[in-house]
């Protein structure tokens, strides 16, 4: 369940109900501080299980952050992450996987990107192989297997990135601003993957500052303004009848600043 | 400049004549720098790695040491293997003072700190670029160190060549613990420091000569291996 900052009306209580209860990852009062300056503040967030949920707010908000939080990738100053209920752990971090905004292409091949990372991630032989094939069906990057990664388009390497992360079969996946730089071709092809692999039951965490991302990609919409939650809720309802002044003055094209951006 | 272009008129006869002193010394010049370059490599290339990918107590110190310790003298170094080796020092007994294989050591110890240092810069800078995948995947220190080298490979080879620079082109510490003996211990640093004192210009000239084409040919081929390298596999 999604924790609000402010006031929920009605239809945000309507879609609490409707939630489905499995909660699998929490964060919990998380706070993180950097340079002096408190960047995360008392997040309380619920991501549920096989649902997309989207990270959203303007640069420097702290999407990328919390998303680096809710990862493990860096400790919290204060608060917790849970994984299904339990601090979150190595195990839980085994069942989970990123993409980062600029994907990182290890200075190999494009198939020896993806045996790194199944070997690292404990899968051998056959297993491997097989993984490693759907992978490069599921990136459509079969005819590429033996070019250096880093020769690759932006929008091939994103794929290849999100099919790496997916051939470890997470039950989570993050994804921070995996589109940004991208053409909108490519960023069809990478909203592709996502939702191929939302179909194949993987939780989704997007950052993105893409309205039009949000819409077509969540399910539940975390608003983020000044590293704090200023909205939560259902994806098409906090889209479409914001409640916090940061969404609406966001969604509408406004500047919105005030004293603790 | 006459007596200089006759000097070399005579070196290149020398050298063209394949004399059989001149190939021994570069024969031998070549196997004590090249073994200590390679034992400098085993050593160096893992350690700057560790250094540079992986956050442990005294990371920094480590690196500091491993910066300074590239200015290492040679003679210093020399002296210190001389008193290791000599008779009365602790490892006397093994009776290696005065062999190639003093010198390989001397060598060894030169080299490694400058391969290790170089190593950890460039295994470090590798590792900004990805740190956050590594963290993500959770991959192990040790094969985090593995991948690392193994992606770097190209940078790493300059490094190597670095390595080499130093090593041919060293005469303090190996005239200190080779003692330039002749048929024995005697490489082309060390015979250019003799010829020269003893005022047999042409000879030195002459290994003078081959130590500038030996280290130019290196580094010819192994920048032209790192370039075609690279664009196989790297971009």
């Amino acid at each position: 369940m999604l924790e609000t900052e402010i006031n929920v009306g009605a239809p945000a209580a309507a879609w609490r109900e409707a939630a489905p209860p499995e909660a699998l990852l929490q964060a919990r009062g998380l706070c993180f501080e950097g340079g002096g300056k408190r960047l995360i503040d008392g997040i309380d967030i619920d991501i549920r299980a096989g649902r997309r949920t989207i990270v959203m707010g303007a640069n420097g908000t702290g999407k990328s952050l919390l998303l680096r939080l809710l990862h493990g990738l860096i400790r919290p100053t204060k608060g917790e992450v849970l994984w299904r209920g339990r601090p979150l752990d190595r195990r839980g971090r085994h069942a989970q996987a990123m993409v980062f905004q600029r994907p990182v292409m290890l200075r190999r091949s494009v198939l020896a990107n993806l045996r790194f990372a199944l070997a690292v991630r404990g899968f051998t032989g056959s297993e491997r192989s097989v993984r490693e094939a759907e992978a490069m069906e599921r990136a459509r990057l079969e005819g590429l297997a033996t070019r250096p990664a880093r020769v690759l388009s932006a929008g091939e390497q994103q794929r290849l990135a999100v099919a790496r992360a997916l051939a470890c079969a997470p039950r989570v996946l993050f994804l921070d601003e995996p589109t940004a730089s991208l053409d909108p071709v490519s960023t069809h092809a990478v909203e592709q993957l996502i939702r191929e692999a939302h179909a194949d039951g993987v939780t989704i965490v997007l950052a993105t500052h893409d309205a039009g991302q949000a819409r077509r990609l969540g399910d539940d919409l975390i608003f983020m303004h000044a590293g704090r939650v200023a909205e939560t809720g259902c994806a098409s309802h906090v889209l479409n009848t914001p409640r916090s002044e940061a969404a609406r003055a966001w969604l509408e094209g406004r500047l919105y600043l005030d004293s603790s951006s | 400049m006459g007596s200089f272009m006759g000097s070399l008129g005579e070196a290149a006869g020398l050298i063209m004549a394949l004399d059989a002193d001149l190939l021994e010394i570069i024969g031998l010049s070549l196997r004590v720098t090249l073994t200590a370059v390679a034992a400098a490599c085993l050593i160096g290339l893992p350690l700057g790695a560790v250094v540079g990918a992986l956050r442990f107590p005294g990371r920094s110190l480590a690196g500091l040491v491993l910066n300074a310790l590239m200015g290492l003298p040679p003679v210093v170094v020399g002296l210190m293997v001389y008193m290791m080796l000599s008779a009365t020092g602790p490892l006397g007994v093994l009776g290696l003072l005065y062999t190639p294989t003093a010198m390989i050591i001397a060598q060894t110890i030169l080299v490694t700190p400058i391969v290790a240092a170089l190593t950890r810069q460039v295994v470090e800078d590798l590792h900004t670029d990805y740190a956050e995948q590594f963290a993500s995947l959770e991959v192990r220190p040790f094969d985090r160190v593995v991948a690392l080298l193994w992606d770097a490979r190209l940078s790493l080879l300059t490094v190597a060549l670095a390595g080499f620079g130093r090593a041919v082109a060293e005469v303090g510490a190996v005239i200190i613990v080779g003692g330039n003996i002749n048929h024995v211990t005697r490489v082309m640093t060390t015979t250019i420091a003799l010829e020269t004192s003893k005022g047999n210009l042409e000879f030195a000239l002459a290994l003078g000569v081959v130590l500038l084409v030996i280290a130019l040919v290196v580094n010819g081929a192994v920048m032209t291996f790192r370039a075609s390298a690279a664009r196989m596999t790297y971009a």
